[in-house]
């Protein structure tokens, strides 16, 4: 079984790399293009980065992308590793379907998750008008606006909502490896339960916590479907303005950010393997030593 | 200890039931009634009128997924008989794509494969065009490559091919290499080995990543859009025009989502049945 990979197994390897990168490579070439064409090499030019930054409509998308990437990611962390830890505490009669509803987001089609968030919004808007108006016209003191719009808010609580369960899926293995009796013999020794959640169980999941984090980071910049339906008009991603473009004319500039995207994750998921790399050796080098 | 910390959970349950169960079942209202508000089932009788955007949806998704499979088996199998520095870096490659937008990906390949794209100008250059023309006897200024079902699922296969290759390759690297060893040792040449002990162990993975390519797949809406020309209309672009294109008909949209609901459902159904106990396949 230890048997190497033959040259052709790896000429294959090579050629999926290949396909996978050659659209992203190109897109970066055209980046660089004097001419306004991704299929027609012009010479080199920065024309289309100096253009970006006084792109109106595409800087702000780029910011609520990254802005409700952001913050979906760090509301859902949080949320999805307590949620993680009070399904670890539940019995299984209760916890398995609690368990199967957490994966419907997942498992669903994007257009299903977005179709029907976007009918909930849209009766909640419906409800609370009513309400509001009502409760206007009781008191004066309060002023509620009756009339909610999709937006921001709405993209927030989509992004959240398809978070949280990549976060509970990646947080629960490390739970369920962890050593039971250490958090027993905590609180024994005179922790509350909140230091035990703090001091034991934290540092434990803590890997699953980064990956759950690192993996919701990514489907929330990956996302378009969901985005285009809960968004409504006032709010744009990177994603949903590039969609509308492409109805019209796609600019270069779609390629200088995009660039510019690519290469700052590069450059950050080189610096986070490294470290890991490091860790490792040093690990390594430790276990022979003893 | 074990009780107070299940409360962690609670503020999720009502997470779910507000933002995952009643979404649900607001579609299944919408599914179930006419435009007026009476209960109705004429929005399933309706779906008749697409039978052709339903098969057509199908054919594509089962091709891309095929493709998927293909490709990608191979792909994670040879990874996993790498050294490990190797490994990582394969997973990153694979991983890195996601970052960037599906919808920047899907653009450039219309780059490519446009009438005066890249591919074309590559054949106009090595002559396969002339080539072509004077062994078929056409006269063709280029290749129709873009607004084609094979764009459409070329598009499926770039954008959902990692979905495939990360569940099956987290699956054959944690078995259990002395198996393998024991096959071996009791006689079974390498073909043997693969056929009668990893295929079968690896066979939850396998299932993860084709319900992870095939759902994203049959509901596609943008990379039909984009690839397909708008004249390869998909399920996807079906229940976007009930809710956003000009075919405003919500109720609709509703029965269609609810159908594609049904399809996960069974996907998720027979991953169940055959790859019990693998539930942490699906991710890594």
């Amino acid at each position: 079984m230890k048997k190497n990979n033959s040259f052709l197994n790896r000429l294959f390897m090579v050629l999926v790399f290949v396909f996978l990168y050659a659209p992203i490579v190109l897109l970066i070439v055209f980046s660089f293009n004097a001419g306004n064409s991704n299929t027609v090499w012009k010479g080199f030019s920065l024309d289309w980065y100096a253009k970006l930054l006084h792109d109106r409509l595409i800087m702000q998308s780029v910011y609520t992308t990254l802005l409700v990437s952001l913050l979906a990611t760090v509301i859902a962390t949080v949320a999805g590793t307590f949620a993680a830890i009070g399904f670890y505490a539940m019995r299984r009669k209760l916890r398995d379907p609690l368990m199967t509803i957490n994966n419907i987001p997942m498992m669903n089609a994007d257009i299903v998750t977005g179709v029907s968030l976007c009918l909930f919004f849209v009766a909640f808007f419906g409800l609370w008008s009513d309400f509001a108006s009502w409760f206007n016209g009781m008191q004066h003191l309060v002023r509620l606006p009756t009339r909610l719009t999709m937006g921001f808010g709405t993209l927030l609580i989509a992004h959240i909502c398809f978070n949280i369960p990549y976060v509970i899926l990646s947080v629960g293995p490390k739970l369920r490896q962890m050593d039971k009796n250490l958090v027993d013999a905590a609180m024994d020794l005179g922790c509350t339960w909140m230091q035990a959640f703090r001091k034991v169980i934290l540092p434990e999941i803590k890997p699953g916590i980064v990956s759950g984090a690192l993996t919701a980071f990514t489907m929330s910049i990956d996302d378009f479907v969901i985005s285009y339906f809960t968004a409504g008009s006032s709010a744009s991603t990177l994603a949903m303005t590039i969609y509308g473009m492409t109805k019209k004319r796609v600019t270069p500039e779609i390629n200088a950010i995009s660039t510019l995207l690519f290469v700052t994750v590069l450059v950050l998921l080189a610096i986070v393997n490294i470290r890991e790399a490091r860790q490792e050796r040093r690990r390594s080098a430790e276990l022979h030593r003893t | 200890m074990k009780n107070k910390l299940s409360h962690f959970a609670i503020p999720y349950v009502i997470w779910m039931a507000l933002f995952v169960v009643a979404p649900i079942i607001i579609v299944v209202i919408y599914a179930f009634s006419s435009a007026s508000g009476g209960f109705t089932l004429a929005n399933f009788a309706r779906m008749g009128t697409y039978a052709v955007v339903f098969t057509r949806s199908f054919k594509l998704a089962i091709i891309a997924t095929i493709i998927c499979l293909l490709i990608g088996y191979p792909v994670s199998y040879m990874m996993s008989k790498e050294g490990p520095r190797f490994q990582r870096i394969a997973m990153v490659l694979i991983m890195l794509p996601m970052w960037m937008n599906f919808l920047l990906r899907t653009y450039s390949w219309m780059s490519i494969l446009e009438n005066n794209g890249l591919l074309n100008q590559l054949f106009q250059k090595i002559g396969l065009i002339v080539l072509y023309n004077q062994v078929f006897g056409t006269d063709l200024q280029y290749f129709r490559l873009i607004n084609t079902q094979g764009a459409v699922v070329l598009g499926m296969v770039y954008n959902y091919l990692p979905f495939m290759i990360l569940p099956i390759y987290s699956v054959i690297i944690k078995l259990d290499r002395s198996l393998i060893e024991a096959a071996h040792d009791l006689g079974a040449n390498t073909f043997n080995v693969f056929r009668r002990v990893i295929l079968p162990l690896s066979l939850p993975g396998v299932l993860s990543g084709i319900t992870m390519v095939f759902v994203p797949s049959v509901s596609t809406f943008a990379i039909s859009k984009m690839l397909g020309g708008g004249t390869e209309m998909m399920l996807g672009d079906l229940i976007e025009q009930q809710f956003l294109g000009g075919a405003y008909n919500p109720q609709l949209g509703a029965a269609i989502s609810l159908v594609m609901m049904v399809i996960v459902v069974v996907c998720m159904w027979v991953m169940n049945r055959f790859g019990e106990g693998e539930e942490q396949a699906v991710m890594m």
